[in-house]
């Protein structure tokens, strides 16, 4: 179960505007990869030609010895994809939905109702899929990218355009897909899809690859302080600024933020003062990881 | 390794979800059937009617050719035309002339005289040709009586309604080339665009399935519909219209069928060309309507000029709805299906390799 994907110098340009630049790496077997970046990065692009949908310009993508370009049907029925759009057969239910791609890759309707049961969708298993809410839609197009029981799931914003519940709820699925020991290959612009669903992820900006690690490596590899935020009348702002450890202190209608690479001593102070109302306590994430790659604020 | 409970059936699989997806698309079934089929009993309940009215004819004075008929001859001339007793010549006329009546007869001597109004052609020609078979007819049984030999009256006005076929006639065989070009058109052209706005283009292409299988696919339901069209206008043709066909009328389907193909490489090439479904869509409006004009599919061509008739010889439509007439309604065998059946295969050939070319995966 699971294979390698190894990608070396993937490069594609529209005209003269580049939009993968040299990206390399390599998933290990049972990987759950995650490619992140703003809208435009290139991820959606750069995933298109690991898949076999576009041609690279320059560089070579390897799953397992092959080369998807080639549309060869074994690697083709090892591979699951679950495009960006909802890709469906139109007025067909959710049930036919997946025993149309099921007899595209020759299996039975043995496991489909298991598959709706997965994706929690088997009270809509009837419904056409025009009559499917966006996330609905987002299951059902998970399920139809797993009917063959692939090695590797490829997955294109799984969660785009949905509201920040269903989004959860669809975590769940995604993490269940990795846990059977496929190889997961995800783009996303959520940071914070990022940072729970993926054992490593590769930070893309304008084409290139800009970092790449495990989401808590990224973060600690960073001098990134910790925030400690009060309510507005917790403390005297000068007061705050005399506690050892503590680097910036400031104060706006929200309440007062410090910053410190101290924590455990920072908090231990304001215990000791007593003043911790409306505490709450933020490390960096890896929006700041990409603040500081870039130099800019990250805009999804 | 993957599982594999049984053969991969990519085609019959993509089928059966097409034709799934055609029969329950309410707007599909309208245009393509309902849409078609409100022609045919708009026209062939128009016309049937009109067809079905004899043509009157004014008898002035003493006719023998009239007079002297024997009773069945006369029965067979009653069915074409209602012939009425009229003592003023001039008033006779006068009604003719305002399109009361049809004709006027008299006879002068040993010569019968016809006078009728240009203005509807088809029942002048009617009225001219039983009267030209009566006076054929009698000339014979008066010669066959010199010598000696019975005097069969044996009067059929076949001729005249074979000069120019009934309404039904005409328009079973051609409303339904309209109907399944508009279908097959239509059908590849927004599935085409449907399926590459979506992705599924681009997610079947990542299938372990043949680029052919989803054409294939689409052929195959197009070919099923057309088919469903046929028996439900020829059904209809039959037994509410009364259409009548001749002896190898069933060799519309394989017309049908090449007719299908090229249609269908015309909706191909529209979808491969539109953005939207929208757009498809009214390309293959502006494409298939007037063809359909031009082919003779709502009115004959007869009196067409030569120039448009050079035009209509450039549809495939044309040829499809002549081959369906031929073969449908004019009596014709084999031999008139093979040319047609030969163009419109050609036409396939080339719109598809053009189709081919211009045919894109992704939006």
């Amino acid at each position: 179960m699971g294979a390698r994907i190894s990608v070396q110098g993937l490069t594609m340009t529209y005209g003269s505007h580049t939009v993968v630049d040299d990206v390399s790496f390599t998933v290990e077997p049972g990987e759950f990869f995650g490619l992140l970046g703003p809208n435009g990065a290139g991820k959606t692009t750069a995933l298109e030609m690991i898949e076999g949908l576009r041609k690279p310009v320059a560089g070579t993508v390897d799953i397992d010895g092959h080369d998807p370009w080639k549309r060869e049907p074994a690697l083709q029925r090892r591979i699951g994809v679950q495009l960006q759009a909802s890709s469906f057969f139109e007025r067909l239910t959710a049930v036919e939905q997946l025993q149309t791609f099921g007899a595209i890759y020759g299996v039975g309707k043995a496991r489909i109702a298991d598959l709706l049961e997965e994706v929690g969708l088997s009270d809509k298993a009837d419904s056409q899929v025009e009559k499917l809410s966006g996330g609905q839609k987002q299951r059902l197009s998970i399920a139809c990218a797993l009917v063959h029981d692939p090695e590797i799931v490829f997955l294109d914003e799984p969660t785009a355009a949905l509201d920040p519940q269903a989004r959860r709820n669809l975590w769940d699925v995604l993490r269940g897909i990795n846990d059977a020991g496929r190889t997961v290959m995800l783009t996303t612009h959520y940071m914070e899809e990022a940072e729970i669903l993926c054992d490593r992820v590769a930070i893309i900006d304008s084409g290139r690859l800009l970092e790449m690690d495990t989401p808590q490596a990224l973060i600690r590899g960073l001098d990134v302080p910790t925030r400690i935020a009060l309510a507005p009348d917790a403390a005297r702002l000068d007061d705050l600024r005399t506690i050892p450890g503590v680097e910036v202190a400031t104060a706006d209608d929200g309440g007062l933020q410090l910053e410190t690479h101290d924590p455990a001593a920072v908090l231990a102070e304001l215990a000791r003062r007593e003043a911790l109302e409306g505490l709450s306590v933020s490390k960096g994430t890896l929006e700041d990881v990409f603040l500081h790659l870039t130099g800019r604020e990250y805009r999804a | 390794m993957t599982e594999t409970d049984r053969a991969p059936r990519p085609l019959r699989a993509l089928t059966i979800a097409m034709f799934k997806g055609f029969v329950r698309d309410r707007m599909t079934l309208f245009w393509a059937v309902v849409f078609p089929l409100m022609f045919l009993v708009l026209f062939g309940g128009i016309f049937t009617d009109q067809g079905a009215s004899r043509a009157e004819v004014l008898v002035v004075g003493d006719v023998a050719l009239i007079d002297d008929l024997p009773d069945e001859a006369r029965e067979g001339i009653e069915e074409a035309l209602e012939i009425t007793r009229s003592d003023d010549l001039d008033d006779a006329v006068e009604r003719v002339r305002k399109g009361d009546a049809d004709a006027v007869l008299t006879q002068d001597g040993d010569e019968v005289v016809v006078q009728y109004s240009q203005a509807d052609q088809v029942t002048a020609a009617q009225v001219q040709g039983t009267l030209r078979a009566i006076v054929q007819e009698t000339n014979t049984a008066v010669y066959q009586g010199q010598t000696g030999e019975a005097p069969r009256f044996a009067l059929s006005t076949e001729q005249v309604e074979d000069d120019s076929l009934k309404a039904i006639q005409y328009v079973t065989p051609s409303l339904l080339g309209w109907a399944v070009a508009m279908s097959a058109t239509f059908g590849a052209a927004v599935n085409l665009v449907v399926w590459r706005k979506n992705g599924l283009l681009r997610r079947l292409r990542l299938a372990p399935i043949r680029t052919s299988s989803v054409v294939l696919a689409r052929v195959g339901v197009s070919l099923v519909v057309a088919l469903i069209q046929a028996a439900i206008f020829i059904g209809l043709g039959v037994f509410a219209f009364g259409l009548q066909l001749s002896g190898w009328w069933f060799l519309a389907v394989p017309l049908l069928l090449a007719g299908t193909l090229s249609f269908l490489s015309i909706g191909m090439l529209a979808g491969s060309v539109s953005k939207t479904d929208e757009g498809a869509v009214g390309l293959a409006n502006f494409v298939v309507l007037p063809m359909a004009f031009l082919s003779g599919s709502f009115f004959p061509l007869d009196g067409a000029p030569g120039w448009l008739q050079a035009v209509s010889q450039a549809l495939p439509l044309r040829h499809l709805n002549d081959g369906m007439l031929d073969v449908m309604v004019r009596g014709e065998g084999p031999g008139a299906i093979v040319l047609p059946i030969l163009i419109l295969l050609g036409f396939t050939v080339v719109l598809a390799a053009i189709a081919a070319r211009l045919f894109r995966w992704d939006a």
